[in-house]
């Protein structure tokens, strides 16, 4: 697949390449169209493909003996998910599915390393994304242990808050529940709560923040 | 448009818990599967999604900042 070479010069990734070297790049990666509720990846499965969204929106989760899901995050078209265990050569850590029909562009593994041989500039770039990516765990890992469900809630609706960046997803009171680590129930509560206390209001599918200072103080953040 | 709670037909098994919760007449069943009416009676209480067994029906929520 011939790759948009304007398309790769926007990924974090290849930051920095030449077209000539972009274009190099681009002969290594295919593309990859999932539906949604498609499966793209299974938890504990050999990992061997990094892959980036071109449209679309990814859920990237984990699942519980008892099948229960905690959503780690959400990949937006323009970011890559599966990066730490192509690196480090075992398992997927996490599963992907598509939350809508996604297009993909995928880089397998030795291609990677030829990549990453040729061009010493990406391996600096995978190093900022992989900090940020670190930066957003310790952030769920903070919230799962020190934030009230309510907190979470209102962390997550400050996180997905939707202004002249129209790729957040909508998000379902399950999913937030997921990522939240809590179930739908207490997100239904939680929503009721901040909806009474005046912070936030409901507009049929719409949630509405009207208070951002307090859903901040809420969320811990202020 | 009205938006409206979002069905996935493949996953529908016709059970019909969704029709008995909604206040709003929403949904019906046709033959052996849902289908949603647009109103602006529907409120978004999300029951229809709560209720459902198969996961088929989602209520999502777009989330914005009040406007000043």
């Amino acid at each position: 697949m011939a790759v948009q070479i304007d398309w790769l010069k926007t990924l974090a990734y290849f930051s920095g390449l030449t077209p000539t070297e972009l274009e190099s790049v681009g002969s290594f990666i295919f593309e990859k169209t999932a539906e949604k509720g498609e499966l793209i990846l299974v938890e504990g499965e050999p990992a061997g493909v990094l892959y980036f969204v071109v449209s679309g929106v990814v859920k990237v989760f984990k699942t519980s003996a008892e099948g229960k899901e905690q959503i780690l995050y959400f990949v937006l078209p323009g970011e890559s998910f599966n990066d730490v265990p192509v690196f480090e050569g075992g398992q997927n850590l996490a599963g992907a599915e598509a939350t809508m029909t996604a297009i993909l562009c995928g880089l397998r593994k030795s291609e990677l390393a030829t990549i990453l041989r040729s061009y010493p500039q990406v391996a600096w770039n995978i190093l900022e994304v992989l900090s940020q990516r670190v930066q957003r765990l310790v952030s769920l890992i903070e919230d799962l242990s020190f934030r009230q469900v309510t907190g979470r809630v209102a962390r997550i609706l400050l996180e997905y808050v939707r202004s002249r960046d129209d790729r957040k997803p909508r998000l379902t009171q399950q999913e937030m529940a997921a990522m939240a680590g809590t179930v739908r129930e207490m997100v239904g509560r939680s929503l009721r709560i901040l909806a009474e206390e005046g912070k936030i209001k409901r507009d049929r599918h719409r949630i509405i923040i009207t208070d951002e200072k307090a859903v901040r103080q809420e969320a811990g953040l202020a | 448009m009205i938006e409206m709670p979002s069905v996935d037909l493949s996953k529908c098994n016709g059970c019909g818990l969704c029709v008995r919760v909604c206040y709003c007449g929403a949904l019906v069943l046709v033959g052996k599967v849902i289908q949603v009416i647009e109103t602006e009676k529907c409120g978004w209480c999300t029951h229809c999604e709560a209720v459902c067994p198969t996961g088929a029906i989602t209520c999502a929520f777009e989330i914005v900042m009040e406007k000043r």
